[in-house]
């Protein structure tokens, strides 16, 4: 018998106390990302093995060496450079050189991450501060798409060249000849785009265990996949398209709901939602990007500390303060 | 403090870009090349000169109440000078300066010298006030638009630095290049100047016990 469990303990609260630390939701959020994973490397073969390593073993590797040198410490082993590896891996196109990966991941975890303090203080989603530098680094690479292995019967050992093609948002945006893919392809991921982002069915698996698992809370990715729905069938655009098509999906369960960048009231994060589903909308309909989820999530991080103060609980007890 | 040390302190100790974070505007803006960078701080350099001397010069004609006008007006003058001759001898670089030019006259770092330095200083500390501040703005802005020109366009000064296969950073001669850059040189500074106090001071702790124990 263990008696140490039966002793009362005398402390401060808080009182309840919980399995859950960094590392084990961190490996939570790993095995909501496999899902996609398999479907990524299923439909762009041996390309998105080497570009996630890559960004995952660069991640791992910024994040040990910035805390040796800021002499803090070392924690990697906490998984969380791995799921900003993996997610910045999940929105490169596949045949985005390794280089350029392995930079974007660097920058993701120095100076979206570590130059604002590390894990919990940083105000942007680091992946997406590694997408968004090289966007803006390398606008050719970032946006070479190829349409996935398997399209028309080609296996991957067999096809040697990738075939270029654009992405449905970017056929959308460009008016181009192309037809448009169905929703059971844009469901499935049988569409060009970035590698964890085109299956639909994939996201919402590892999206369901997450919210289950009570990870994330269904606030943020129901008030933004919402409002790009009714928004796109307001003025005209067809919502199905839009919720299925680019890295909504990714984005709304998997970025939006980053714990240190979205809003810790329930009101604030259906605000954020909110928010992040018009700037998408806006940004995809007229703007010059054809896809707008990176930068509408990190507009609204940094919107994040006003909502919080902005929708702040009043404090149990207290009395409204006469002006 | 000597003059010589007048001097000095704009180039490090004092300088106006990486320790007093003055003059933000065109530093962020035009440092996009090397060139630039070494025209801005040279057209600025003559305008402090030019201002500083005036100023010291008519220090205790200028009535108190409306000096900071008073200041304009004379800087105005020299900034207007500068541009009509950059603009006669070097137009490319009038060209890529662009408003910037007109802007030196409010450039904090000008008023803040006339204001702080050449209203209450004579005409030999006022004229290495300006040359040392200048030197170390221009300093300043070179060190910036270097990291800039070689990352985003792969050139320094124009010329190529790495072989044909570099393929440059487009972000670093975007505006956020600017901030990125001036960041990490920020970061760097601070981390060098807070590593030599903690020294300074525990050379001081040293001492002190020493004197302690030899007591």
């Amino acid at each position: 018998m263990n008696t140490q469990g039966n002793l009362l303990i005398v402390s401060s609260s808080p009182h309840l106390h919980s399995e859950n630390c960094v590392a084990t939701t961190m490996r939570d959020v790993v095995i909501a990302l496999l899902p996609a994973l398999f479907a990524a490397i299923y439909f762009f073969g041996m390309d998105a093995v080497t570009v996630v390593l890559t960004c995952v073993i660069t991640a791992v590797l910024s994040e040990a060496i910035a805390q040796k040198i800021m002499h803090r410490e070392v924690t990697i082993s906490d998984g969380s450079a791995v799921v900003t590896g993996l997610l910045l891996a999940f929105c490169l196109p596949p045949t985005i050189p390794l280089w350029i990966a392995a930079i974007g991941a660097a920058v993701a975890i120095v100076i979206g991450k570590h130059f604002f303090g590390g894990l919990g203080c940083n105000i942007f989603n680091p992946a997406l501060i590694g997408r968004a530098f090289l966007v803006a680094s390398w606008p050719v690479a970032m946006t070479t798409w190829v349409a996935p292995l398997g399209l028309d019967g080609v296996s991957a050992a067999t096809s040697v060249d990738s075939i270029t093609t654009a992405t449905p948002l970017a056929i959308l945006k460009g008016g181009l000849a192309q037809g448009l893919p169905s929703y059971g392809q844009l469901f499935m991921g049988n569409i060009a785009g970035c590698l964890g982002e085109t299956s639909a069915l994939a996201l919402l698996v590892g999206a369901l265990y997450l919210l289950f698992r009570g990870h994330i809370d269904w606030r943020i990715p129901f008030s933004y996949l919402g409002t790009v729905f009714v928004f796109t069938w307001l003025i005209g655009a067809d919502p199905v398209f839009h919720l299925l098509a680019g890295g909504l999906m990714l984005g709304a369960f998997f970025m939006a709901t980053d714990w240190v960048t979205s809003p810790i009231t329930k009101k604030g994060r259906i605000i954020f939602g909110i928010g992040c589903g018009l700037l998408t909308v806006i940004i995809r309909m007229w703007g010059g990007y054809p896809e707008g989820v990176c930068y509408s999530i990190l507009l609204m991080n940094l919107a994040t500390p006003l909502i919080d103060r902005y929708t702040r609980g009043r404090v149990f007890g207290g009395v409204k303060k006469h002006a | 403090m000597s003059l010589w040390k007048e001097f000095t302190k704009g180039v490090l100790r004092e300088n106006p870009l990486f320790v007093l974070v003055l003059g933000m505007c065109p530093s962020l803006a035009i440092t996009t090349s090397v060139a630039n960078g070494i025209g801005m701080g040279v057209a600025f350099t003559g305008v402090l000169l030019a201002s500083n001397i005036v100023i010291s010069m008519l220090r205790k004609v200028i009535p108190n109440s409306i000096r900071i006008p008073s200041y304009i007006v004379i800087i105005a003058t020299f900034v207007t000078m500068v541009e009509m001759l950059l603009h006669a001898y070097s137009p490319a670089l009038f060209k890529s300066l662009g408003v910037f030019i007109p802007l030196i006259v409010v450039n904090c770092i000008i008023l803040g010298r006339a204001e702080a330095f050449a209203s209450k200083n004579g005409l030999t500390r006022s004229i290495l006030d300006a040359l040392g501040m200048g030197l170390g703005f221009t300093f300043a802005l070179v060190t910036i638009s270097t990291f800039r020109e070689v990352l985003g366009a792969g050139t320094f000064l124009g010329m190529p630095v790495f072989g044909d296969s570099f393929q440059s950073a487009l972000i670093m001669i975007l505006p956020p290049g600017a901030f990125i850059t001036l960041g990490c040189i920020l970061a760097f500074i601070n981390k060098m100047q807070s590593m030599k106090a903690a020294k300074r001071t525990m050379v001081g702790q040293q001492v002190a016990q020493q004197q302690l124990s030899s007591n």
